[in-house]
C-alpha cells in the first residue's frame, strides 16, 4: 500500500526495514540517538540525529546497533570500514558531507580501496549516509555537494536521491550491496512528501528515473536541481518547449545510456547540478555527450551550477548562488535561439 | 621498562618451536628482500622489518585466524607472524599474479583476510580506526576475537591515535594497541617528533593500561601481550603496549640512514632479538643449539623457495586492471566485477 511519507520518513524507514531483515545492519553516528550512557533514557533517545531522521531506531533497535559515536569522524568512519570487512553491513551517518574533510583518508584511502588492494578478497558493504545541499542558510562549511569527490574515486558507489520513493528504494539497495556506498541526502528535501510503497523495495543502481518527458531539450538534474528544473520545465512548456528531465539518481554507476538515447531524441542538453562547476558531475556528464553523443547534438552543451565560490551565509546572497528555474530556462533559451520563439 | 621474568615455564618447547621459526622466517625473508631489492628487480617502495622480528611474533603468539591485526607500511612481519604464505607474500612484492592479492596491493598492501591479516597499510596511523572496527565487529558478534593494531612511534602523533585508542576504550572493546618504537619516523627521532617520554604513558590519557618492554625480548613482548589479550578478551577493554626496538634497516630501501648513529652496531649484534632468544631458549635447555641451527636452515631454504616461486610466477593479464574494484558495477559496458 503506497502511502504520503516525508523524505526524511522514507531514509528511516528503509534504515527500519534493513534492521529487522538482517541482524548485522547496525547504525553508528553522532547523535544518531543522542543521549548515550543518560541513566534516565536508557533506550530512548534525545535527539534521532540532528535532524531528526533516525528517530525511533533506538527505541526498536536497542543501543548495541543504534550507536552514538564521539565526535571523531575519522575513528567511527575508519571502524566502520573494517567492521564491514569483517561480517557487519554497517550504516555510518556522516551529519555533513562538508565533515569529510576530517575522516577522507578512511573513506578514500581505506573503504574504497581495501577490495582492490587484497586483489578481490575483501568486501566492504558499508553505506554512509551524509546530508548535503545549500539554501539551509547554513553557510560555507555545513552547505556544499561534494557527491563529485567521491564519484571520481574508484571503489565508490554515489547516491543522490530526489524524491521520498527513490530514497527508500535506494537506501534499502545501498544498505544490501556489497560494495561502500555514499548515499547523499539533501537537508532541504527532508521534508517534502511523496507516494511511498509499505514493505521493502529496492531501485538498482545505475538506473537513471526519467521525471517528465519531452521533445525539445534534455535536462539532466541531479538530487533536488530535478524538482527546481521541473519548474522550469512547467515555464518551457507554457511557450511550447517541452523539456525532458532525467534524474540519474546514482552517479557511479552513471546510466550512460538513458542520457544518452535522451540527448538523441532532443539534440539539446542542459546538466543543472547545485554543486560547483569545477571537475563536477556536470562537467563530467557533459564530457559524456561531447564524448559519446556529439553527433546528436543541435547546440552546444549548457551547464547551470553554482558558482566557483563557496557558499554564502546571507539569504541575499544564497539564494542566488543556487541555480533557480528561472536561469534554467534562460539557459534553454540561448540553446534554442529563434527555432523555438519563447 | 619491565624486566623479563625469565623462567622455565615462560614457553614450551613447541611455543617456542613456533616464535623462533617465525622469527627466522621474518629476518631472512627480510634480508632476501633487501639482497634482491640492491639488484634492482622489485618494483615500487620496500620497507622492512627485520630488526623489530620479537614484536610481530611475541604478539601474535597468543592469536589465532579469528583473531584480528591490523598493519602499517612495514608489514611483512607483522604477515608472517600472523600467517600468512611465504610464496603468495613474495610473489605479491613481485608484483605477480600468484601473489595474495594477485600482485594489486604490493608490499604495502599485503593481507589475508582468511588468516586474520587486514592488510599492511601505506598511511601511517591508518590502522587505528580499522582495528576499532574489527574489534567492534568482534564484540557485537561476540566472537571472543581480539584486534591487535601494530603502528610506529611515527603514528602516534597522528589524530587517528586518539580517535581510535579513545573509542576503543569508551566501548571496552577487545583491541591491543602495539607501538613498535624504533626510535625513528621515517628520518626523524621519537624524542623530537613527540611530546611525551614513552608511548605508554599516553594510555593515562584513556584510562587504560600502558605497558613498556622491550620489544628485542620476545618473551617479555609475550608477557605483556598475554596480559592485554586476556583482558581484551574478558571484555575489559583495550591495552596499549610500547615496544622499544630498531630497525636493522632503514625506513625504506635506499634510505643512507644518516640520522643513525653508532647505536646500530651494538643493535645489530648483543641486542638482535633472534640471537637474545637463542641464547635464552640454550641456556634454558628449551631447545639445543643443533635444532634451533636446523630450523635456521630450513628457513633460508623455504625463502628460497619463495623466491623461485615469485620469479617464475606470471604476470597479472591486462583485464585484470579492471577486476576487484566493486563486487558488482553496471556500466555501459556492463558488469565489472
Amino acid at each position: 500500500m503506497t502511502r504520503q511519507l516525508t523524505f526524511s520518513q522514507a531514509v528511516n524507514e528503509a534504515m527500519a526495514i534493513s534492521m529487522r531483515e538482517d541482524q548485522d545492519v547496525i547504525l553508528l553516528g553522532e547523535d544518531v540517538a543522542g543521549g548515550a550512557a543518560v541513566d534516565h533514557l536508557q533506550n530512548e533517545e534525545a535527539w534521532g540525529g540532528v535532524m531528526g531522521v533516525t528517530k525511533g531506531l533506538v527505541q526498536e533497535f536497542g543501543r548495541d546497533r543504534i550507536i552514538d559515536t564521539p565526535i571523531s569522524e575519522a575513528g567511527y568512519v575508519g571502524a566502520a570500514v573494517t567492521a564491514a570487512a569483517t561480517g557487519m553491513r554497517p550504516i555510518a551517518e556522516l551529519m555533513f558531507n562538508d565533515f569529510i574533510g576530517s575522516c577522507l583518508d578512511e573513506v578514500m584511502n581505506q573503504g574504497a580501496k581495501l577490495r582492490y588492494m587484497f586483489g578481490g578478497k575483501a568486501k566492504v558493504p558499508l553505506t554512509i549516509r551524509t546530508m548535503h545541499g545549500a539554501g539551509f542558510r547554513a553557510a560555507a562549511q555545513h552547505s556544499q555537494s561534494l557527491y563529485s569527490f567521491f564519484t571520481h574515486i574508484p571503489g565508490i558507489k554515489v547516491v543522490i536521491p530526489s524524491t521520498p520513493y527513490d530514497a527508500k528504494g535506494l537506501l534499502l539497495q545501498s544498505i544490501f550491496d556489497d560494495d561502500l556506498v555514499v548515499f547523499f541526502e539533501d537537508k532541504t528535501l527532508y521534508t517534502m512528501k511523496g507516494d511511498v510503497p509499505e514493505g521493502s523495495y529496492r531501485i538498482p543502481f545505475g538506473k537513471a528515473d526519467i521525471k517528465r518527458s519531452g521533445e525539445d531539450v534534455t535536462i539532466v538534474a541531479i538530487g533536488k536541481m530535478v524538482h527546481t528544473a521541473i519548474k522550469a520545465a512547467d515555464e518551457l512548456s507554457k511557450n511550447g518547449i517541452e523539456a525532458e528531465i532525467v534524474d540519474p539518481r546514482t552517479l557511479s554507476p552513471l546510466d550512460e545510456d538513458t542520457i544518452l538515447s535522451s540527448v538523441e531524441k532532443t539534440g539539446r542538453l542542459v546538466v543543472v547540478d547545485e554543486a560547483n562547476p569545477r571537475c563536477s558531475a556536470a562537467t563530467d556528464i557533459a564530457a559524456l555527450v561531447a564524448d559519446k553523443g556529439f553527433d546528436y547534438l543541435d547546440a552546444p552543451v549548457k551547464m547551470v551550477t553554482a558558482p566557483h565560490t563557496p557558499v554564502p551565509f546571507s539569504p541575499s546572497l544564497e539564494d542566488i548562488y543556487l541555480p533557480t528555474p528561472d536561469k534554467i530556462v534562460k539557459a534553454v533559451q540561448q540553446m534554442t535561439g529563434s527555432e523555438l520563439v519563447m | 621498562m619491565s624486566q623479563t621474568q625469565t623462567n622455565q615455564a615462560a614457553v614450551s618447547k613447541e611455543e617456542a618451536t613456533w616464535m623462533f621459526q617465525k622469527m627466522l622466517e621474518i629476518r631472512h625473508f627480510e634480508d632476501r628482500v633487501h639482497e634482491i631489492f640492491g639488484t634492482g628487480v622489485l618494483p615500487g617502495f620496500v620497507h622492512l622489518y627485520a630488526g623489530e622480528e620479537a614484536i610481530a611474533v611475541g604478539l601474535c603468539s597468543h592469536l589465532d585466524d579469528n583473531d584480528y591485526i591490523t598493519s602499517t607500511h612495514r608489514g611483512h612481519g607483522h604477515c608472517i607472524a600472523k600467517g600468512c604464505d611465504l610464496d603468495g607474500m613474495m610473489a605479491e612484492i613481485y608484483g605477480r599474479s600468484t601473489g595474495l592479492c594477485k600482485g594489486k596491493g604490493g608490499s604495502m598492501h599485503i593481507a589475508d583476510i582468511e588468516k586474520g591479516m587486514l592488510g599492511a597499510n601505506g598511511i601511517v596511523g591508518g590502522g587505528f580506526p580499522l582495528a576499532v572496527g574489527a574489534g567492534l565487529t568482534h564484540k557485537l558478534k561476540k566472537t571472543g576475537g581480539v584486534a591487535v593494531c601494530f603502528f610506529g612511534d611515527g603514528a602516534n602523533n597522528h589524530g587517528t591515535f586518539h580517535e581510535g585508542i579513545n573509542m576503543a576504550a569508551i566501548w571496552d572493546l577487545p583491541v591491543i594497541f602495539v607501538a613498535e618504537n624504533n626510535g625513528f619516523g621515517e628520518a626523524t627521532p621519537f624524542h623530537y617528533a613527540s611530546s611525551c617520554k614513552s608511548i605508554a604513558d599516553r594510555a593515562i590519557s584513556y584510562d587504560i593500561p600502558g605497558e613498556r618492554v622491550d620489544g628485542k625480548d620476545v618473551i617479555a613482548v609475550r608477557e605483556a601481550a598475554q596480559r592485554a589479550v586476556e583482558r581484551a578478551r574478558n571484555g575489559e577493554g583495550p591495552t596499549l603496549i610500547e615496544c622499544v626496538t630498531y630497525r636493522n634497516y632503514g625506513h625504506f630501501e635506499g634510505d643512507a640512514q644518516t640520522y643513525k648513529g653508532e647505536e646500530k652496531v651494538k643493535h645489530l649484534s648483543d641486542l638482535d632479538a633472534i640471537k637474545k632468544f637463542y641464547t635464552y631458549l640454550t641456556e634454558q635447555g628449551i631447545m639445543t643449539e643443533e635444532e634451533l641451527d636446523r630450523m635456521d636452515e630450513e628457513v633460508r631454504g623455504a625463502v628460497d623457495r619463495a623466491v623461485e616461486f615469485a620469479e617464475k610466477s606470471p604476470h597479472p593479464l591486462p583485464e585484470q586492471l579492471l577486476e576487484d574494484v566493486y563486487v558488482s558495477y553496471k556500466t555501459e559496458g556492463g558488469a565489472v566485477s
